[in-house]
């Protein structure tokens, strides 16, 4: 069980995440982050913030995924929760990918029924973080594992993205994730700990900026990352 | 048991016959008291506030046919005292709700969590405008939690939380922003960006726009401008 969660969280599962900065090439282009502290105060403030609200779908995902549970109510309570069409894209192009990687890798009906069905249309992509909790479960972690891996990845994968567009000293960056690695933890925590509550309960902390910037990047005209 | 206010203020606005919207029921409490005036319901504040230890709460009913404009006189301040102050309004909305209160200030030390939870009805209709400034003249705002719950016959349109605290000075969230607001409309709307100010259209057909800026009167300036770009 141990392996298989480094396995969910290693960014070489093939799921795609390597095309998308969490919002850091926007904050990059507009001048916000261009130094390592710049870029850890970023990641503070996203882990707080969209890091949060995927834990808490992540936990709940995977305590519910072992229910006969319709997927339609948690993929609107995460649509609800992204109010940047940009973000929600970004979170369903993701959730694609995850679950194309997660259903080869660790076969299981439980994936069955995460992609929406869309009247007279061919069903969309399911939000990220609902397919993290869905593969959390088939592995046999807990609730707490799915939302470690959410907010973990919530600030890993901006930071390797700040290397590439910013030449930032690698071991530098993996020196302020590591210094961030408490406060991880801590959100995981948090959200976990709403797991088992109804879905309308969970955390909807908004980050103002990372909505902007990720409509910004959408009609940006170079860009190297999705989103 | 704390000190502060506690306090259950309500309103429901009705069609009459006539088609016209009618208060049938108006109930001041403590700090919120209801003044019916042409323009619309006003909040007064009938005492200092919200303090730590107040928990306030306003009921709004607005049944099919009828409208409600609902505003406020003057800034609420949110204050430090006995622990945290909390103000819930709940609002089922069958007709039309206009809720565009002015801004909350929250002080120095403050510890203040408001909530908002709105219940459309199949043909309710909703503006929500809400305006917070973080901190008074050169300070430091305390903790402000302020979330937002709208749901369509019980489905989920839009949860929004804006936490102000250490956090939200990052970079990611707010930066340097000493004010910070939205306005939530049940129309559709195309996506917009400009500097301080996001339309962002939800999926349910509706619409949240998100602005932030250096002081207060610039934050209105873009909500009223998000206002236009709204059909």
């Amino acid at each position: 069980m141990r392996a298989h969660l480094l396995m969910l969280a290693d960014s070489r599962l093939p799921a795609g995440g390597h095309a998308h900065s969490g919002g850091l090439e926007p904050a990059v282009t507009a001048g916000a982050v261009a130094t390592i502290a710049d870029l850890a105060d970023f990641l503070h403030g996203r882990l707080h913030t969209a890091g949060l609200v995927a834990g808490a779908l992540a936990a709940a995902a995977c305590v519910h995924a072992g229910t006969s549970i319709d997927w339609a109510l948690p993929d609107a309570e995460a649509d609800a929760r992204t109010p940047s069409p940009a973000q929600r894209a970004a979170s369903r192009a993701q959730g694609k990918s995850l679950l194309r990687a997660a259903r080869a890798t660790w076969p299981s009906a439980v994936f069955d029924g995460l992609r929406v069905q869309v009247p007279a249309g061919a069903p969309r992509g399911p939000h990220h973080p609902l397919v993290l909790g869905a593969a959390a479960h088939v592995i046999g972690c807990t609730a707490l594992d799915a939302a470690a891996v959410a907010a973990y990845g919530a600030v890993t994968g901006p930071a390797s993205a700040a290397v590439r567009l910013l030449g930032l000293d690698p071991l530098g960056v993996q020196r302020a994730l590591a210094e961030l690695a408490p406060d991880v933890d801590s959100v995981a925590e948090e959200a976990a700990a709403h797991a088992e509550k109804d879905w309308a309960e969970l955390p909807a902390a908004s980050a103002p900026l990372l909505d902007q910037w990720a409509e910004e990047h959408l009609r940006a005209d170079l860009r190297l990352f999705e989103s | 048991m704390g000190r502060g206010y506690v306090a259950h203020a309500a309103v429901t606005a009705e069609a009459g016959p006539d088609g016209r919207t009618r208060l049938t029921r108006l109930r001041s409490d403590g700090p919120i008291a209801l003044r019916e005036t042409p323009d619309g319901l006003y909040l007064v504040g009938a005492a200092a506030g919200p303090l730590g230890g107040d928990r306030l709460r306003l009921d709004i009913e607005v049944g099919a046919g009828a409208s409600l404009t609902i505003r406020s006189v003057a800034v609420a301040l949110a204050l430090p005292g006995d622990g945290e102050s909390r103000y819930t309004v709940n609002a089922d909305v069958e007709g039309h709700l206009d809720f565009a209160p002015e801004p909350t200030v929250a002080a120095r030390g403050c510890h203040h969590h408001a909530h908002a939870r709105v219940a459309l009805g199949p043909h309710g209709t909703l503006r929500w405008q809400e305006e917070l400034i973080l901190g008074r003249h050169n300070e430091p705002p305390g903790l402000h939690t302020s979330r937002i719950d709208v749901t369509r016959a019980g489905h989920p349109v839009l949860r929004h939380e804006l936490r102000a605290d250490p956090t939200s000075r990052s970079r990611a969230v707010l930066g340097p922003a000493k004010a910070v607001g939205s306005l939530f409309r049940t129309t559709p709307s195309t996506p917009h960006t400009e500097p301080g100010l996001a339309i962002l259209p939800l999926p349910s057909g509706t619409t949240l726009a998100n602005a932030h800026a250096p002081t207060a009167p610039t934050l209105r300036h873009l909500l009223t401008k998000a206002q236009t770009l709204l059909p």
